[in-house]
């Protein structure tokens, strides 16, 4: 909402500065966001006289004046057609900045003569496209004076964010009672006197709304035959003009300055053109609308419209039409007021793309018990501009009951916002905003003005008093904690969130924060694109469901950044994942992907690609630092189909919990997000971690170490290579479980030795013993139940040496 | 047998000692002269044929002897054993100023590390951590927050819709963290005490708008909390998060439909060659919004609002993550551009901490 100060002034009668204002506007939530003030931006620009003219010696369309500037007198080099001796302009002086160029002036040489400062055309100021000459002001233009308080061109622009609640404050008669209410001046009243016409107008009015009556509640109708439409006068252009409207002709200027100036849309029709008589209806579906915005509509049949016998004139509370618009040749106009459905107005608005300052204002809910004063205005002022004969009102439905009464408890003040306030000056902040309000049994009755629908309850009332005394004037009183030492705001899951994520940047992963959405086709070979899970209304087709997995964006974030030079990427992400459209159908996984190297080429080892072991790595790593025992996990090559089949795994806790899938991406998947691999990655379901029993103790349990040496031995087992590696360390730990303390993989290898389809599989296995050293002979023995062991699991047989 | 006079010997020896070019060398010279068959031990034997007066002049000679030999040899050792060090030493020059084996060094997004400073923040007030799923119903997201279908704030939502469709209502992507307020107090009794941090999302994109942000919500409910508590909990907090003490700052009437009376928070900023420094200076921005929770929405979760009031705020993380560490575009948040990580990311053992400080 765009006013000026001086619009202001025509409702508030104050003293206060234009600073105090705007500090005042904030402070009751009519927050400034722009505040102009074109004399400040025209502050350097002075009424000048050109004394001397003459032509430039070096260039036909250049001349030397010298201009009087009221202080001194200058010499300027001027190039407009209009330059003249004795002429007066405006005189911009070196160092300012012409605001409708951007140039900063400079004394300068122009062909050789020097030229200090500028006289100015209209575009130059900013005012208007005219640059054919300079500003010729008139004879009597006080030489030395700032221009811009003598065109008037002074009125600071305010501009303010009306929030939702506020349809009051979209008309200045509004902002001005919040003002004057807030301590900042008198209220000047303003209200039209009552016309009550000398004839029966020729246009009758209507509302067939059958059944739909609450669309339009109230039509007000007035003929005012013999005017003559022309531009409107200085005031009222430079008023529109200084808000950004444009002004087209007396007639429609008056319906725009009444909508800003007391919230209140009107509509006038060139009266011949309309075919018998106006009513309110829906609009049927089909019909079409050729609005004065030049598009046309086609309506479905929910559209609240005026229309005449031959069809629809506008869309009631949105936009006339443009046969019906007014013209220099109106003789006779017919004036409408009247009260629009909120719902209906924003809801057809919004269906048709059609934005105007009349569906802002009855989208929000314009004044109910202002039809009429509205309707008094627009007489008056085509009266006033235009001439012409007004008749009597006609007039369709009623005024609907707006009159409300709530209860505020002063004490709910104090209760609720902690300010002390005593009644008489609650009384007196409601009565300064319109809200009559006399104590009631205990209370306080309050009736609500028709301006203020947005009132719901008492704590509406108390944030009025508190808004009127000030947010400020609020005590600052800390907030009281239970307890001085703080417990934990944390649950286990959260925590193991934020320990996965450090996990993973502390392992060299960069975390990333990508979409929650993504490309249909990219979800669906991850398990994903269920239609209940696509997006209606997505942001682009790229972004059109929720992911069920996190992988396709990090794989997708890293090609971006193999096209940007950069081919090692760790990426990770912490976030959710969307299986179904319910709250449990969302889940928590850490997942990341590693491309290119993890050993980079360098000087000292060798390079090394990511493998899918990086991957398990990684899994392991946030499962251990969660508290998983990781030594009790099962690896089991059934990971989902978006990992390679030979080359990817689930870490499984027992036979059912899934914690971790892990391996390599499918190169069939890779090439759909077209991303080059080998790419290795891995997804960690933090929700599925078995929680920590609550009644867990700290307590660590005792250190279990033995004072005798363990012994190591190592076997070599050939087995087939379908045999897995843990299979064998398995069989192996569980050989003697007394005396076996460990055992691990250091040496595996295959080759045309060890026969087709075989491979070598080397343990080291660790016996500890605990009573006493073992004898060789206890050794050997533990070396036979081992052999026996892997061979009876795995088939194996152990090489010889 | 003549025996040579022992200062001839000890010259001799001598000199092989401080000849002897190599520990090899000198090994050799200490076995001919102190060895089982060295010329000194030969001399010690022949003390056992001398009679006693002899002995008594002999003996101390010749062990002045072997102990001279002995220590001269020990000397030349350790000048020979330093000299072979050195020459290791030489040997063993590397070039250091080669790079080290190349490490990967992960990072920690701006988002979560700003998450858990307003959490570490709140946490020391008493707030716990609550969270509700992204995908809601148009209950919680917006009738049980006052916003009743036809509500005008709906349409400054722009809400992201779900294609399926249930009983005529179709879910939607949360507009904000505000439905898990509503999740929090249908699911417990008062008193509450939480922060949501959460992921949001509304069909906006452009320079400073994204589909998708982050949010954190705060709700106080209990008996006696009122609009200055309300000041006290925020001031608190925009002051340790900036870490700006004197950090000026406004309380303005605004509107949101699910807080009555409502507020929107300014703090103070000065901008300088196009930098943007919190702290006091000559302009205002905005930083949250925030109320006292209204009546209706009370009453919508069952509670009772003349027994029970609090406040609720909800500011973007993401955008006072950019205040605080001067980060200029929010779209760069969710384009994963390593070079952008690296710069704006934050050390994987950099956990926030009150005790620590907040301020990196």
């Amino acid at each position: 909402m765009k006013f000026t100060l001086g619009w202001l002034r025509e409702h508030l009668e104050t003293t206060a500065s234009l600073s105090e204002v705007t500090d005042k506007l904030t402070a009751l939530g009519l927050e400034v966001e722009h505040l102009v003030d074109p004399a400040e931006q025209l502050s350097a620009f002075v009424i000048g006289e050109v004394v001397d003219c003459t032509q430039h010696p070096d260039a036909d369309k250049l001349k030397v004046c010298k201009v009087d500037t009221g202080t001194e007198t200058v010499q300027v080099v001027c190039g407009a057609p209009n330059a003249r001796n004795g002429m007066k302009g405006v005189f911009a002086p070196p160092g300012t900045v012409v605001p409708g160029t951007g140039l900063h002036l400079k004394k300068a040489k122009i062909r050789g003569v020097e030229s200090s400062g500028m006289l100015c055309s209209e575009r130059e100021l900013g005012l208007s496209d005219e640059h054919e000459g300079i500003i010729d002001l008139d004879a009597d233009a006080p030489v030395g004076r700032p221009f811009a308080g003598y065109a008037g061109l002074d009125d600071p622009v305010i501009e303010i964010k009306i929030t939702p609640n506020r349809q009051d404050c979209l008309g200045v008669d509004g902002i001005a009672r919040d003002l004057a209410a807030g301590g900042l001046g008198q209220v000047i009243s303003r209200r039209p006197e009552t016309i009550s016409g000398s004839y029966e107008s020729p246009i009758g009015v209507a509302r067939r709304l059958d059944g739909t009556e609450e669309a339009c509640p109230l039509f007000v109708g007035r003929y005012v035959r013999g005017v003559k439409n022309g531009p409107s006068p200085r005031w009222l252009q430079d008023r529109l003009r200084a808000i950004g409207l444009r002004p087209i002709s007396a007639l429609v200027d008056i319906t725009n300055f009444i909508t800003f100036d007391r919230g209140r849309p009107l509509h006038v029709f060139d009266a011949e053109t309309i075919a018998g008589g106006i009513h309110v209806r829906l609009s049927r579906a089909g019909e079409t609308l050729l609005a004065l915005d030049g598009r046309e509509y086609e309506l479905d049949d929910y559209v609240t419209v005026i229309a005449d016998d031959d069809g629809v004139l506008a869309m009631g509370g949105i936009i006339g039409g443009e046969s019906t618009g007014c013209t220099e040749e109106t003789q006779n106009v017919f004036i409408e007021a009247a009260l629009f459905d909120p719902i209906r107005t924003a809801m057809s608005g919004r269906k048709h793309n059609l934005i105007s300052d009349a569906r802002y204002r009855f989208e929000r809910g314009v004044d109910p018990d202002a039809v009429f004063a509205g309707m008094d205005l627009a007489t008056q002022l085509v009266l006033e501009l235009c001439g012409g004969e007004a008749s009597e009102l006609v007039v369709a439905g009623a005024v609907p009951e707006w009159q409300r009464q709530i209860e505020l408890r002063p004490a709910r003040i104090h209760q609720l916002v902690g300010l002390d306030v005593p009644e008489d000056k609650c009384l007196k902040a409601l009565a300064a905003l319109g809200f009559g309000a006399a104590p009631h049994s205990g209370g306080v009755r309050v009736n609500i003005p028709s301006w203020r629908q947005d009132i719901d309850g008492e704590a509406d009332l108390v944030e009025e008093v508190a808004r009127i005394v000030g947010y400020d004037k609020i005590p600052t009183v800390p907030l009281e904690k239970d307890r001085a030492v703080t417990l934990p705001a944390l649950t286990a899951v959260q925590r193991h969130r934020v320990a996965a994520r450090r996990t993973l940047a502390s392992r060299g992963l960069q975390e990333c924060v990508t979409w929650s959405f993504m490309p249909q086709r990219f979800a669906v070979p991850f398990g994903g694109g269920d239609p209940a899970l696509g997006l209606l209304n997505p942001i682009s087709a790229d972004l059109d469901t929720m992911r069920p997995s996190i992988l396709p964006n990090l794989i997708t974030a890293a090609a971006r950044n193999v096209d940007r030079g950069i081919s090692d990427l760790a990426l990770f992400e912490v976030g959710p994942q969307f299986q179904d459209d319910t709250p449990e159908g969302q889940s928590t996984v850490a997942a990341g992907i590693r491309l290119g190297h993890a050993v980079p080429r360098n000087w000292n080892t060798p390079a090394r690609a990511a493998d899918p072991f990086d991957a398990k790595a990684d899994a392991l790593a946030v499962l251990s630092e969660i508290g998983v025992p990781v030594d009790k996990l099962r690896v089991v090559p059934d990971a989902a189909p978006w990992y390679h089949p030979g080359r990817s795994g689930t870490l499984r806790l027992g036979p059912k919990t899934i914690l971790a899938a892990f391996g390599e991406i499918h190169p069939r998947v890779l090439t759909l997000l077209d991303c080059e691999g080998p790419c290795v990655g891995f997804e960690i379901h933090l929700d599925a971690v078995p929680q920590p029993k609550r009644e867990k103790s700290t307590n660590r349990g005792a250190l279990d170490v033995h004072a005798l040496q363990p012994v190591d031995r190592d076997f070599a087992f050939v087995v087939a290579e379908t045999v897995p590696a843990a299979d064998v360390v398995g069989a192996a730990i569980g050989a003697n479980k007394k005396l076996v303390a460990d055992a691990a993989v250091f040496d595996v290898f295959s080759g045309a030795s060890l026969g087709d389809g075989m491979k070598s599989i080397a343990v080291r296995v660790r016996l500890q013993p605990t009573d006493q050293t073992l004898t060789e002979a206890e050794i050997e023995s533990v070396a036979s139940q081992i052999i026996e062991a892997v061979t009876k699991a795995t088939g194996a047989t152990l090489r010889s040496a | 047998m003549t025996m040579q006079d022992p200062k001839e010997t000890e010259a001799e020896l001598v000199a092989a000692v401080t000849g002897a070019e190599t520990l090899e060398a000198l090994e050799q010279v200490r076995v001919a002269a102190i060895g089982r068959k060295g010329r000194v031990t030969d001399l010690m034997k022949s003390l056992g044929a001398m009679t006693p007066d002899e002995r008594r002049t002999a003996g101390p000679l010749l062990n002045g002897l072997k102990d001279r030999i002995s220590t001269a040899i020990d000397t030349r050792r350790a000048e020979l054993e330093e000299a072979a060090l050195e020459a290791r030493l030489q040997e063993e020059h590397i070039d250091l100023t080669l790079p080290t084996r190349p490490e990967m060094v992960g990072s920690v997004h701006p988002v979560s590390q700003v998450t858990e400073e307003i959490i570490a923040i709140f946490a020391d007030m008493g707030f716990t951590l609550a969270e509700g799923p992204d995908i809601e119903d148009d209950f919680h997201n917006f009738t049980a927050l006052n916003m009743p279908p036809e509500h005008p704030a709906r349409q400054m939502h722009d809400t992201f819709y779900l294609s399926g469709e249930q009983d005529g209502t179709r879910k939607l992507l949360r507009t904000h963290t505000s439905t898990v307020q509503i999740r929090a107090m249908m699911s417990q009794p008062p008193p509450h005490r939480i922060i949501v941090p959460g992921r949001t999302y509304r069909s906006d994109s452009d320079i400073t708008h994204t589909p998708m942000f982050h949010q954190v919500e705060g709700l106080v409910i209990d008996r006696t909390t009122h609009m200055g508590h309300l000041k006290g909990c925020l001031i608190e907090f925009v002051r340790a998060f900036f870490d700006v003490d004197d950090l000026p700052y406004r309380f303005r009437p605004s509107y949101f439909p699910f807080t009555e009376p409502s507020a929107e928070m300014d703090i103070g900023c000065a901008r300088s060659d196009g930098e943007l420094r919190i702290g006091a200076g000559d302009e205002w921005l905005e930083i949250l919004g925030c109320g006292m929770v209204n009546p209706r929405v009370l009453e919508n979760c069952g509670i009772d609002p003349n027994e029970y009031q609090g406040f609720a705020f909800g500011m973007g993380i993401d955008r006072i993550a950019m205040l605080k560490y001067g980060i200029p575009d929010l779209r760069a948040f969710f384009d994963s551009d390593l070079r952008w990580l690296r710069h704006y990311g934050f050390s994987a053992l950099d956990v926030p901490t009150l005790a620590g400080g907040l301020a990196r």
